[in-house]
């Protein structure tokens, strides 16, 4: 799948929510449920600063494709940065450099977004962007 | 004699919005209070009728401003009891006047291996202005230890007091835990040492009727944001005969007395240390909120927000997950606490969707929070606009919380 079409698929998804309760809920639900990363990732190098809760990603390349991991000790921040991982992951450095998130928007994430949010989305977004920049410069 | 709790609200009108659905409860007072509508008029009528540049100007509307501006500066002299406006300096806020007073107390009276106090309660405000001061000057920083509770340890702080002691900087009350220092105790023992004091006024200026005189500190600063005037603008209060001492912290206009390129002498106080156009506005918003908080009487405000800390406290010890933290003999204002096993920033934003604002994190305060063996709490900080019935809703919330979280 494409970044669009996964984009498009959480839209989907999100929409059935009726309030922000149904939509945290899930939120927590996700950020609950997903696996811990990797202790050797949890660590200060692949710390992102910014963010009140702590949150920790990892890439690496794979066949091209850029293979992304992420985790946070805050749930709610665990349940989003698994949104943007499960998007990103597994798609070309250049896709990941060129695509507009839009999804986030449109799933009433945007409060996120703003660069005074503690938790950094913003953030997050950069860094997995430098290391797709990283990626690239290195596979030309 | 009390206040009536609805028209004292019903002057506040941010107060009246709705978040996501629900009426805004607002418990980030500590960061910031409201502004009644008589501050949100002052800064209006003041550009509306006679903004202009003050001091040296010879036309009308100079004078007018020139006039509300040092009428100003008298009010708040009354307000925190000093013996004359010349130790009234208008700044940016409390940040800014410790910055300023670190730069010229450091300038004038610090000399390497001199030492400064702070304590670990302070917020970061009241901790890096002195330690860039004490890199510049290879001075020493040393810090009174607070125990579990939150309060200072008087006794350690009495063997930090020595010699070379020249400055003790401390807060009044704690912006993270809501600790209420004993700060004429401190200043006494600090003078008994011939060391002077700055008290860290910001956290308190809006609860307690502060005289300076009385406490007998050599320095206060607040800022008028935390106390029902416009952000941008705040004080420092000093002895004259210290402030007449002390070297000019910017240099520009309206600090000068004359200016040429050999030779450049400084204004009287308190133009000395008010280099630059002056905020004019937001120092009549200041007088505003001072007026306001005269007419409400500061004592009224104390009796309804100690109340609501009060119940807020009782309620929250009643919720088997919540612990506080921050426990002192004297609390203002401040309710810190975690919930067992979530992360307080998950809590600020559930909350947050519930239209309840708190504050999460480290409050600018990572020292007492490294003491207390923590990376944050959630600190809901309470104003007299605050109700009992917003602590029930507070309440309900955090049980909401608690069960989206499991």
């Amino acid at each position: 799948m494409t970044i669009q079409e996964k984009e498009e698929e959480l839209i989907e998804e999100f929409a059935v929510f009726e309030d922000w309760m149904d939509k945290y809920n899930y939120l927590i639900e996700l950020g609950q449920s997903l696996p811990i990363i990797d202790d050797k990732f949890r660590n200060d190098s692949y710390l992102i600063s910014g963010c009140q809760s702590r949150v920790w990603i990892s890439a690496e390349m794979e066949d091209g494709k850029m293979i992304l991991k992420a985790d946070s000790d805050a749930v709610i921040t665990k349940g989003i940065v698994y949104l943007l991982v499960n998007v990103l992951s597994g798609q070309k450095p250049e896709d990941i450099l060129n695509c507009e998130l839009a999804f986030l928007n449109q799933i009433g994430l945007q409060e996120h977004l703003s660069p005074t949010r503690a938790n950094g989305l913003t953030s997050m977004i950069k860094q997995i962007r430098l290391y797709a920049l990283a990626f690239q410069a290195k596979g030309n | 004699m009390g206040i009536n709790q609805n028209q004292f609200i019903a002057q506040f009108p941010i107060l009246k919005q709705q978040i996501n659905k629900y009426p805004l409860v607002y418990f980030d007072n500590a960061a910031t209070t409201q502004k009644p509508q008589m501050v949100i008029d002052r800064i209006s009528n003041y550009y509306t009728n006679f903004n202009s540049n003050i001091h040296r100007g010879v036309h009308h509307l100079s004078q007018k401003a020139t006039d509300a501006y040092e009428k100003a500066r008298i009010s708040v002299k009354d307000f925190i009891h000093a013996t004359s406006s010349k130790e009234i300096i208008f700044t940016k806020g409390t940040t800014d006047s410790i910055n300023l007073l670190a730069f010229s107390f450091g300038e004038t009276f610090l000399k390497e291996g001199d030492e400064i106090i702070v304590s670990e309660l302070e917020h970061h405000s009241n901790i890096v202005p002195w330690q860039m001061l004490c890199e510049r000057k290879k001075a020493k920083l040393r810090v009174i230890p607070v125990n579990d509770e939150g309060d200072l340890l008087l006794n350690e702080y009495s063997k930090l007091l020595n010699e070379r002691t020249r400055l003790v900087a401390v807060g009044h009350v704690s912006n993270a835990l809501g600790t209420l220092n004993p700060v004429k105790k401190i200043i006494d023992l600090a003078h008994k040492n011939k060391s002077l004091v700055l008290i860290d006024g910001a956290q308190a200026i809006a609860h307690i009727s502060v005289n300076v005189q009385d406490l007998d500190c050599d320095f206060y600063a607040f800022s008028s944001h935390k106390m029902y005037g416009p952000m941008g603008i705040g004080v420092l209060f000093g002895k004259k005969n210290l402030l007449e001492q002390l070297q000019p912290y910017q240099g520009g206009g309206e600090m000068i007395a004359s200016v040429s390129f050999e030779k450049t002498t400084y204004n009287e106080l308190p133009f000395k240390f008010e280099a630059g156009t002056p905020n004019v506005a937001d120092v009549l918003g200041l007088e505003a909120a001072i007026e306001f908080i005269q007419k409400e009487g500061i004592e009224n405000l104390a009796v309804l927000e100690e109340e609501v800390l009060n119940y807020a406290t009782s309620e929250f010890q009643k919720i088997d997950r919540i612990q506080i933290i921050g426990k002192a003999k004297n609390k203002v204002g401040v309710l810190s606490f975690l919930i067992d096993g979530i992360h307080p920033y998950d809590v600020g934003t559930i909350l947050d969707q519930m239209g309840i604002a708190v504050r999460t994190g480290n409050h600018c305060a990572e020292p007492i929070m490294k003491r207390m063996g923590i990376r944050g709490t959630i600190r809901a900080s309470f104003s007299a606009y605050n109700t009992k019935e917003e602590i029930d809703r507070f309440v309900q919330a955090i049980h909401k919380t608690i069960e989206m979280f499991g």
